[in-house]
């Protein structure tokens, strides 16, 4: 018999194209993750660093300021055209605009424009010209910038006088709130109008009121203030704006900024995103509210599924009789972590948020309805929620965690006189517990990304006040909640001016993708952790 | 059959048939096992000899299908009656498996694993056990810088004599042994067979072997069951040298099983 092959089959007989469409369909894999990775990453980290203004001297005699964003050649195919992000919304009406390069004839850097950052209609790239404000007459001849910061200074310790007032506001109304809800609570009792304790309740919201009027004026006061302090400036053409100072949030004159100034400057901004609260419908400031609501959404739902899982882990592989109805329950168990996840918010808006909350509220707060207490998405839904569409991740890597240690192990403990559940805490659960982590960090990235359910059981674009705050009883489970995941559906799509709010989608892109990596990569060590404690090596 | 009467019986078995779902596996046994001495029990593989083994301390519980009847009694108290508790028949009847099975845990928490499930929390006496268990399974000298390193990282004859550490240190009265040297190298299993000698001053040792001269090495009495039924139970030493009946005699000169 001939051993010996023709060169075109043996190719297949060494599996070389296989081996090739395997190592190829790796690598193509690996491209589409990195692509996305580098691009969220590139647009995403390139955001906050300033950006040099230019003005460009336009044929037509008029004057053109802002960043360059972008260049490409124009449909028409004479030269290039460039988008320029122009801000100034009150006189240009948009932030952005193309411009025909050949229509330039001069472009230049001054080193005196500033950009300002505002807390209405965006950005503002002109000139400096003055600052007026109260006893500031005679004193022309100082430098416009030196001026703005001490007025600046002048015009936060005011701010933070109307915040402190803001703050008594708040609690007073909260307190007239809860007044008012006992003064409901009372007429729903059937309680008569003459009642003293009813006219106490009124009483005190009276004065509680008064005390509210005299509060609100004061602020006002302050607000006029505030108000005398402005800035003049000019745009590129010379058009004058009157702006107060306070709506000033951030002023820089970037084409005079050294690179350490630059990365000072991006520094501040990422503390702001980090900390800050949200401005301009979202597309400016930070994501502090958005960051807090996605862990501990996360947090919350690891902390209802992981339990609820194991358990239900454990009784499937260790409790019930091996047989077709387990067989069966495994089978649904894994089909339940492919029903799209829209279903479950669908389920938990019916179950949870009307069904359970509906109830609670019939019973706890019949007097105020119909406006709902607990009957609304929030988040302890919303994790709820989470939790059963992650639920069977939990136990199918439990599960087989279980099921993939040695009968021996379970018969040396069984033979030493241990209970079951003994046998179960002290040996299975830890030997079992690399595989549980990594159910745990399957269904907390599955949850971190999903949205779609949320949408119906609690987050919202802004939300009033955080889940967890300084005010008795701390953890408020039946707020409202943002979530990054939302606020990039939120600000990428539904936002009334998209081509502004779009640095800010790549940086909550970024963000979230960081958060999801930080918390696996936790959750990844303490697995190889556990792996190195427990690895069953030789049996 | 049962030839001989045993002088001080610890464990006795009478009139016992056990079934796994409709196949019947023993057959009417009816023996008695003496205290503190090594018994073996020879046959060819699916003789039922593990099966009997693992009835001593109710392992065959866990399998859903097991069912018997007639009586084995530790002591005069028969295993299986309704007020047996099994845990502490577990505690009074060890067993050492085929497969070394320790605890991904230390050294130190594998010894005392049935002290601490007993809710043992003394120290002293913890630590006192842990050097005794070790020194009577053999495996003190070799481990006792070592305690709290995981059992995992020990050789396999080592993990056995630990597992026989583990067994002792609740100080049973009778201790089971499946095969326990079938994945031990020679030099192990040596070691394993001057333990079992010694623990013989102490403990009544029922050890199931497929080797021959182990049996013969290490047993006071064998019993040689073939298809479920007790073919012969006597001496040791009238066995080996011997057999009354035919099988036996087969089956010790390796003629066939």
């Amino acid at each position: 018999m001939d051993i010996t092959n023709n060169k075109s089959e043996s190719l297949w007989r060494k599996g070389e194209p296989w081996v090739w469409m395997t190592g190829a369909s790796l690598a193509l894999t690996l491209l589409i993750t990195a692509t996305l990775i580098v691009v969220v990453m590139v647009n995403g980290l390139g955001v906050f660093w300033p950006a040099n203004l230019q003005q460009l001297q336009m044929k037509d005699g008029t004057r053109v300021m802002g960043e360059h964003i972008k260049q490409e050649p124009m449909p028409s195919g004479e030269g290039d055209r460039a988008q320029f992000k122009i801000g100034n919304r009150e006189i240009n009406g948009l932030d952005f605009r193309w411009i025909n390069l050949p229509d330039v004839t001069e472009t230049t850097e001054p080193k005196d424009a500033v950009a300002i950052e505002r807390e209405e209609y965006g950005n503002f790239y002109g000139y400096l010209t003055g600052v007026r404000a109260p006893g500031l007459e005679g004193t022309e001849d100082q430098d416009v910038l030196d001026l703005f910061h001490q007025k600046k200074e002048v015009v936060e310790n005011l701010e933070h006088r109307i915040e402190a007032l803001a703050d008594r506001i708040q609690v007073l109304s909260k307190q007239m709130q809860e007044l008012r809800l006992e003064d409901q609570r009372l007429v729903y009792n059937g309680v008569k109008d003459e009642d003293p304790e009813l006219l106490d309740v009124r009483r005190m919201h009276n004065a509680l009121r008064e005390d509210f009027t005299i509060l609100l004026n004061q602020q006002d006061e302050l607000r006029a203030e505030q108000a005398r302090y402005r800035l003049l400036l000019e745009d590129a053409n010379g058009i004058k704006i009157d702006l107060p100072l306070s709506h000033v949030v951030r002023l820089y004159q970037p084409n005079d900024m050294g690179t350490g100034s630059k990365m000072l400057f991006y520094g501040s901004k990422l503390i702001e995103l980090f900390l800050g609260e949200p401005r301009e419908a979202n597309t400016e400031g930070g994501l502090f509210p958005a960051i807090f609501g996605t862990v501990m959404l996360i947090f919350l739902m690891s902390l209802v599924s992981f339990p609820m899982g194991v358990i239900a882990a454990v009784y499937l592989r260790e409790y019930a009789k091996d047989g077709p109805v387990v067989r069966l329950v495994r089978i649904a168990v894994n089909n339940l972590a492919g029903i799209p996840s829209i279903v479950y918010g669908i389920f938990g808006l019916g179950f949870f948020v009307y069904g359970i909350g509906g109830t609670l509220d019939q019973i706890f707060y019949p007097e105020r309805l119909p406006t709902p207490t607990m009957g609304t998405g929030g988040i302890l839904w919303a994790s709820l929620t989470l939790a059963i569409l992650t639920v069977p991740v939990v136990i199918v890597s439990t599960d087989e965690a279980l099921g993939a240690i040695p009968q021996g192990v379970r018969e040396g403990s069984l033979a030493l006189g241990s209970t079951k559940f003994q046998l179960l805490t002290r040996i299975l659960l830890p030997m079992a517990s690399p595989g549980i982590m990594t159910g745990l960090i399957l269904s907390m990235a599955r949850a971190a990304g999903e949205v779609a359910p949320l949408m119906i059981t609690g987050v919202v674009k802004l939300a009033p006040s955080l889940p967890l705050d300084g005010e008795f009883p701390f953890l408020h489970l039946d707020r409202k909640f943002m979530h990054l995941g939302f606020h990039i559906y939120d600000i990428g799509f539904q936002s009334p001016n998209v081509e502004a709010a779009k640095p800010m989608v790549y940086v909550t892109t970024l963000l979230l993708v960081l958060i999801v990596l930080v918390m696996s990569s936790v959750a990844i060590h303490m697995r190889n952790k556990m792996k190195k404690k427990y690895s069953s090596g030789t049996f | 059959m049962t030839d001989i009467t045993i002088p001080d019986p610890v464990i006795e078995v009478e009139k016992f048939n056990f079934y796994y779902g409709d196949a019947q596996a023993l057959f009417d046994l009816n023996l008695s096992f003496p205290k503190k001495q090594v018994t073996a029990l020879i046959g060819p593989s699916g003789c039922g000899k593990s099966t009997f083994l693992r009835c001593f301390n109710r392992m065959n519980d866990l399998v859903d299908i097991a069912r018997m009847d007639g009586n084995i009694r530790l002591h005069g108290t028969d295993i299986y009656s309704a007020g047996v508790d099994v845990i502490e028949l577990r505690r009074r009847v060890g067993m050492v498996f085929q497969k070394s099975n320790p605890f991904p845990k230390s050294i130190y928490e594998n010894v005392i694993y049935g002290l601490r499930i007993a809710g043992i929390k003394d120290k002293a006496v913890l630590d006192e056990t842990v050097e005794k268990a070790l020194h009577g399974a053999a495996l003190w000298d070799e481990v006792k810088d070592r305690l709290s390193e995981s059992a995992l990282g020990l050789s396999g004859g080592q993990m056995q004599r630990l597992c026989i550490a583990r067994a002792i240190a609740v100080n049973p009265e009778v201790i089971l042994m499946d095969e326990p040297c079938s994945a031990l190298d020679p030099k192990s299993t040596a070691r394993v067979e001057d333990l079992i000698t010694e623990l013989r001053e102490e403990f009544t040792i029922l050890i199931v072997t497929h080797n021959m001269q182990q049996a013969a090495r290490v047993s006071d009495y064998t019993a040689f069951l073939f298809e479920g039924e007790l073919v012969e139970y006597d001496k040791t030493q009238d066995i080996f040298t011997n057999p009354k009946n035919k099988k036996t005699e087969d089956y010790i000169t390796g003629r066939f099983g």
